[in-house]
């Protein structure tokens, strides 16, 4: 069985199957009970499972640090945080308890919780409400972050990230959840940590995930070369194996990401191919990122984004080069 | 209806057994001989731990340790109070009422040598680990008591934290959330009048730490913290409140006769004369006194208490040390997933090639 579904109809189509499979799910986060979210992503859910889906108060580090607690009597907490920006106010619990419960115990108490939050920018929203903090989670030891690129990506990463014994952060491309529909699966899961080769190709490695990925397929359409598209999936664990299985094969790779360029993903990706595969490398690997600026509000965010044009732009100078 | 009060609150305070010894009938927990003598001991276990391990840390055989010194009654009792399957979530000054949980005490000498291993917690044991950051467990206490109300269990959570604490933003969403939720939880506010060297009178305006809860909308008790049988008294209350889904924030009032950590000097903040004062209000022997008057605690019975806190202490030290001996490295790497990520695979290998090389 599956169904053409919008991402944010399967992020809400996973988390009731979810809710129906394992009576410890329980899904909670401001508005999500009888507005069904703010983006409708929990719409109905408190219908079917009043006992298991929660209105919370206004409190961020409420929400994530409540979870330690659900969690250590045997829950499975699944919160979404409204905004990603809004994460920060809960950043404390998630560093210092959240992603280190389990190491600290020596893994005799643990914390499977999966942290939902809306990410990134290009839908016109108010200020603070288009972040992209992955790099700031990845360098978390104890955290996996995870970003779906399409409806069928979210479900199967939403479901691996509710049955995962380690807290997750999934990250839901805001300007996705309506921009297409897509068969989902009834029954899908994606391992966590597992990478996709979105498109073969021979010439060049195009690395994206996310919204970004989306706008990354339509620069590629424009180019005429061969382009492997990755979309690594979780940014941790980052499935380093296939992109340097790629890159070994085209000898060329570009690394995009919606969030700022210092100290941003794509920068870990260079080191690891360095590390990897830099006897392999004919050009020098080009990032197609933000700037160093706090994310714009709506009236520059069309500037500050890559789109398909700055893609397309760093893809040539890549294949270009030597 | 041009003005109204709409709405009025009381704090209300307890204390069973006062400085001078004078106890209040009415009010007095129903504790057999034995039960008060356990209570006596563990208290003495706890100061004895403390005591030993800062000459420990003088020594530099542990690392930086907070000693629980004065605030003993205020823990034991309230922790005397739980069922063994209910949940103690501690701050980082919490060695009476671990004790009384069943923690032994070889595990917090070994958290105080640096080692993961001393926060383990055993199977079947309702707590976690220490928290540092200051005023941020209280959280983990509510959704504990969430979560056994939500699977239709009754275990509660206690939490502890101090004074300073409640100037963190995170103790009132604490305490909001488990309102909202009708959580099990009981809330023990240690007013021990120091956070560091920062005075209450620095901490807050309100009049009391107790009327924190008002404003969450859960109940609220302020107790003399030195007065272990009015701290029990309440905690009793609080405990089987919070089993029947209401919340309690307890303040204790007590003092932290002792430093922050090993690594303070209080003599840079405070009077000796003051220090002397609470010395004389010191709860153990305040107890000590109420059960030598009823005939309850005599010279032999003092004796084997002490020389089996001796023989544990020192088995605890050994064990403690054994551990630190055996300790793994490249353990590190082996709890921070449930299963080890490539990425942390190839560290650990580099990790081991080092250590390897080192050996030859």
């Amino acid at each position: 069985m599956s169904e053409r579904l919008r991402m944010v109809e399967a992020v809400r189509d996973t988390l009731g199957a979810e809710l129906a499979r394992d009576d410890d799910v329980v899904v909670y986060g401001e508005d999500v009970g009888e507005a069904g979210g703010v983006f409708r992503a929990t719409q109905g859910l408190i219908d079917d499972y009043p006992d298991r889906v929660f209105d919370t108060p206004v409190a961020e580090a409420g929400i994530v640090g409540a979870g330690v607690g659900l969690a250590a009597t045997g829950m499975r907490p699944v919160a979404e945080i409204q905004f990603q920006s809004f994460l920060y106010q809960g950043f404390h619990q998630l560093a210092q308890h959240v992603a280190r419960m389990r190491s600290r115990t020596r893994g005799t108490i643990t914390c499977p919780m999966t942290i939902r939050t809306p990410y990134g920018g290009g839908i016109h929203a108010l200020e603070l409400h288009s972040e992209s903090f992955e790099a700031g989670f990845a360098h978390i030891p104890g955290l996996k972050v995870v970003f779906p690129s399409s409806p069928a990506e979210t479900k199967g990463l939403l479901t691996s990230s509710i049955r995962s014994p380690d807290p997750v952060i999934f990250m839901e491309p805001t300007r996705l959840y309506r921009s297409f529909r897509e068969e989902v699966p009834d029954d899908h899961e994606i391992p966590l940590g597992e990478a996709r080769v979105v498109e073969p190709g021979e010439d060049i490695t195009v690395v994206a995930w996310g919204s970004m990925l989306r706008e990354t397929l339509d620069a590629v359409d424009d180019i005429d070369a061969s382009v492997e598209v990755i979309d690594p999936r979780t940014l941790y664990p980052l499935d380093t194996e296939t992109i340097v299985d790629s890159v070994k094969k085209t000898g060329r790779c570009a690394i995009v990401h919606e969030a700022p360029k210092t100290a941003g993903m794509a920068g870990e990706i260079i080191a690891r191919l360095n590390e990897e595969a830099f006897l392999y490398l004919e050009a020098p690997i080009e990032r197609v990122t933000g700037y160093d600026v706090p994310m714009p509000m709506f009236a520059r965010e069309d500037d500050y984004l890559p789109d398909a044009d700055r893609i397309e732009a760093g893809i040539r100078d890549v294949l270009e080069f030597g | 209806m041009p003005e109204e009060t709409v709405a009025q609150f009381h704090i209300r305070s307890v204390q069973v057994l006062s400085e001078d010894e004078t106890v209040d009938d009415e009010l007095v927990p129903d504790l057999s001989d034995d039960e008060l003598l356990t209570v006596y001991e563990q208290m003495k276990r706890s100061r004895r731990l403390d005591e030993r391990a800062i000459a420990l840390q003088r020594r530099g055989e542990l690392g930086t340790y907070a000693p629980a010194i004065g605030q003993e009654a205020a823990q034991v009792g309230t922790a005397f109070a739980l069922g063994e399957d209910d949940w103690l979530v501690p701050s980082f000054r919490e060695q009476p009422a671990l004790l009384v949980h069943g923690t032994a005490p070889d595990a917090v000498l070994q958290y105080a040598k640096g080692m993961e291993e001393g926060a383990e917690i055993p199977d079947g044991e309702g707590a976690l680990p220490p928290a540092i950051p200051v005023g941020s467990q209280p959280l983990h206490a509510a959704g504990i008591g969430w979560g056994e109300a939500l699977q239709d269990r009754e275990n509660v959570a206690i939490t502890y934290f101090g004074d300073g604490a409640t100037s963190e933003g995170d103790v009132y969403e604490a305490m909001n959330f488990a309102g909202v939720y009708d959580a099990q939880t009981v809330f023990v506010c240690q007013n021990n009048r120091y956070a560091i060297s920062t005075g209450i009178e620095k901490q807050t305006n309100t009049e009391t730490f107790a009327q924190k809860a008002i404003a969450a909308g859960i109940d609220c008790v302020q107790v003399d913290g030195n007065d272990v049988l009015g701290v029990y008294r309440v905690a009793r209350e609080a405990v089987e409140k919070a089993r029947s889904g209401e919340p309690v924030l307890i303040e204790a009032l007590t003092y932290r006769r002792s430093m922050h950590t090993t690594s303070d000097d209080p003599s840079a903040y405070r009077e000796s004369e003051e220090e002397s004062e609470w010395e004389a209000r010191d709860p153990i022997l305040r107890f000590q006194r109420y059960l030598e008057d009823r005939g309850i605690l005599d010279e032999e019975t003092k004796g084997a208490i002490a020389e089996r806190i001796e023989e544990e202490l020192a088995s605890a030290i050994d064990e403690a040390n054994e551990r630190r001996e055996e300790l793994d490295p490249a353990d590190m790497f082996r709890h921070v997933y449930q299963d080890l990520p490539p990425e942390l695979e190839r560290q650990l290998a580099a990790f081991e090639a080092e250590k390897g090389g080192e050996g030859e």
